[in-house]
């Protein structure tokens, strides 16, 4: 504890605070409201009754009027703060308003009733979350559809890209064979290449398989990603050679080597890469968006930009829905953050 | 992973042991040939190409008329005295964005690292901040500034509270395009910086040190020191960066879809469009444009390679 404290407390030698200090504290806390802010305010919005959200100008939490039941009203009745003409001030329920006069009731008393002007009342507010924002798309939209395609292909097309990196990476890490810098020189020649430049004739291939409209679309073609290779090799190249010699005098299959050894020792690698294969895919676009068509395979990131399309006035759902699809990447990111940007920084990958 | 074990013995017993090799690599070259190899072959076929069917056999050999199509130009400054103008505002669009970007893009990263390489409390906090936007998708990131940005929204909120008038930033043309790259950098920042943070913390420590003894003033050690040490990461994210600017589609084209008009218009969502959302679906022409992309992010990547060999020589 003691060096966790002297550790915060360290300034420069001197112990004062150096000009550069404050202004690079400036920089940073005005980093965090940049980078930090419109997440948050995404957040708060997505919260908000669709009145709320057509306030201007905005509120900073997601308020709503407060509302009374009020005896001989069938409905709830939205409540004001209103001025008398004496100048005292009562909490009033507005029954209906007719121009610029409001028709009001006491809610203690309904048989007392008053006319103001509307610009002599305010609404009183309240802080409050419209849960419905969440829930209603689940009912009335394909979101939790949209949600399970972006978890099969998410989860499918890592554990595949796990896999057959893997098993190439172990290849080129442990074999000396024929044609071994040829295999090399393709792994690094895919990395150059992005998928804009190949959209049409992976798109052909697609369609000859018979894939186009389903999932196996967007998860196949990725599958094999060079910088997995690479990731997985560097990492198989300070394994141990003897332990796979050893393995080989006790009679263990190349396969059972492979599987049984190799694979648990490179976790650290496995791990690091399923985290980039997760991002990867969760956030894919622009491919799903050529090769899905039908919204019944639209993933949550071409079903939202769909959405914002057709319900151009329905911000309420599409805040939301917003906000449902960076959570998951919000949470790993929160308990792997370490563990990320060792990861990119140490192989410059993304 | 017995059920596997079993046959794989098997094709041990008759390939040998080295051969082995060839096993493991063979469904990684699958996929790797008929998702690129495969389609970066058919994409030159497809260039030259005509006609609006997706099987090549069907398509009728038009020779280099796509690139004709594509490079029928008056004047190459003026993208509309092109017959095929969308592309050429694409170009121009592509290349003012990637401009902007790629400037902006190193001076903040650089500033950011630098901060976040001095002696700061919670240094990895803040590095998270930074960094968190890079995890977001793209149309995530484009609707939280679509937010932001339209109409009623929070900016212009603040701008009428500061007494000045509301601006429909998705309006005007000049706007749009600043979004457009100021968007992009807020999501990508924290990558660039991330790799500038590794070089500086690389530098080692003894040389400010000596700097310090003899007096030397910091803006003057950061000149001298720092930068020359720095510049062949700054090198590798200059690159990166302008790859990637070319590239760019996505977040753009949820922001802006591409308007007001053409004036954020990418060459990617031309590709995007003139094959698949267009009323007339012309591969031809795609894959010629996008055969011209290639060979620029062909040329992109050989700096690239030749930039981080150097840095690790």
């Amino acid at each position: 504890m003691n060096r966790v404290a002297r550790l915060l407390l360290v300034r420069r030698k001197s112990g004062r605070w150096h000009w550069t200090d404050i202004a690079a504290y400036t920089y940073l806390a005005l980093g965090v409201v940049l980078m930090f802010g419109p997440v948050l305010w995404l957040v708060l919005s997505s919260f908000k009754t669709q009145a709320g959200l057509l306030e201007f100008p905005p509120s900073l939490l997601p308020m709503s009027q407060r509302e009374v039941m009020v005896q001989g009203f069938p409905q709830p009745l939205p409540l004001f703060s209103t001025t008398l003409d004496d100048g005292s001030t009562r909490v009033l329920a507005q029954v209906r308003r007719i121009g610029i006069v409001a028709q009001m009731v006491d809610p203690e008393n309904p048989a007392q009733q008053f006319r103001i002007p509307i610009d002599k009342r305010t609404p009183v507010r309240e802080f409050k979350l419209a849960m419905e924002n969440y829930t209603e798309p689940l009912e009335r939209f394909a979101f939790a559809r949209f949600l399970g395609n972006s978890v099969f292909v998410t989860v499918v097309a890592t554990l595949i890209t796990l896999l057959i990196n893997s098993m190439a990476a172990y290849a080129l890490s442990i074999y000396e064979f024929k044609g071994k810098n040829a295999a090399m020189l393709m792994v690094v020649g895919t990395l150059m290449i992005p998928i804009t430049i190949i959209l049409v004739p992976v798109y052909l291939v697609i369609t000859e398989l018979g894939l186009v409209n389903s999932l196996w679309a967007v998860i196949l073609p990725g599958a094999a990603t060079p910088t997995g290779v690479f990731l997985l090799r560097q990492y198989m190249l300070t394994l141990p050679r003897d332990l796979i010699e050893a393995a080989r005098m006790d009679k263990a299959s190349e396969w059972q080597i492979y599987w049984r050894i190799v694979m648990p020792l490179a976790m650290p690698a496995l791990a690091v890469l399923a985290i980039f294969s997760i991002m990867w895919r969760w956030n894919e676009f622009l491919w799903p968006l050529a090769v899905l068509t039908k919204t019944e395979v639209h993933t949550l990131q071409i079903g939202l930009n769909a959405f914002q399309g057709e319900l151009q006035t329905q911000w309420h759902y599409l805040l939301a829905m917003t906000v449902a699809t960076l959570a998951p990447v919000a949470l790993v990111f929160v308990f792997l953050q370490r563990f990320i940007t060792t990861g990119i920084a140490n192989t410059g990958m993304k | 992973m017995r059920l596997i074990d079993w046959p794989m013995r098997g094709l041990q017993r008759l390939l040998g042991e080295r051969r082995m090799a060839y096993v493991f690599l063979l469904p990684n070259l699958v996929f790797f040939s008929l998702f690129v190899f495969l389609p970066l072959i058919i994409n030159v076929v497809f260039s030259v190409t005509g006609g609006a069917a997706l099987f090549p056999s069907e398509r009728p050999y038009v020779g280099g008329g796509q690139y004709a199509y594509l490079f029928d130009c008056d004047s190459f400054l003026d993208p509309g005295s092109c017959r095929e103008d969308h592309f050429w505002r694409g170009v121009a669009n592509t290349l003012r964005f990637t401009t902007f970007q790629v400037v902006a893009m190193v001076l903040f990263s650089l500033v950011t690292a630098v901060v976040l390489n001095m002696r700061i409390r919670g240094r990895g906090f803040f590095r998270a901040v930074y960094f968190f936007p890079v995890l977001l998708s793209p149309v995530v990131v484009a609707l939280i500034w679509k937010w932001i940005l339209q109409r009623d929204g929070l900016l212009n909120a603040g701008l009428t509270a500061l007494g000045g008038q509301k601006i429909l930033f998705f309006i005007d043309p000049g706007w749009a395009m600043f979004w457009a790259v100021f968007v992009s950098i807020w999501a990508h920042m924290g990558f660039y910086t991330l790799i500038l943070l590794a070089g500086l913390q690389a530098i080692p420590a003894d040389l400010y040190e000596a700097a310090e003894m003899d007096a030397t003033p910091r803006w003057r050690a950061f000149w001298r020191i720092t930068l020359p040490l720095l510049w062949p990461n700054l090198v590798v994210v200059i690159v990166l960066a302008l790859i990637r600017g070319v590239q760019t589609f996505d977040e753009v084209f949820v922001l802006t879809g591409g308007g007001p008009g053409t004036a954020t218009l990418m060459v990617v969502q031309y590709i995007y469009e003139t094959a698949f959302s267009n009323q007339v679906q012309n591969f031809g022409l795609a894959a010629a444009a996008s055969v011209v992309l290639g060979i620029v992010l062909f040329g992109l990547t050989l700096a690239q390679l030749a930039a981080s060999r150097r840095r690790s020589a």
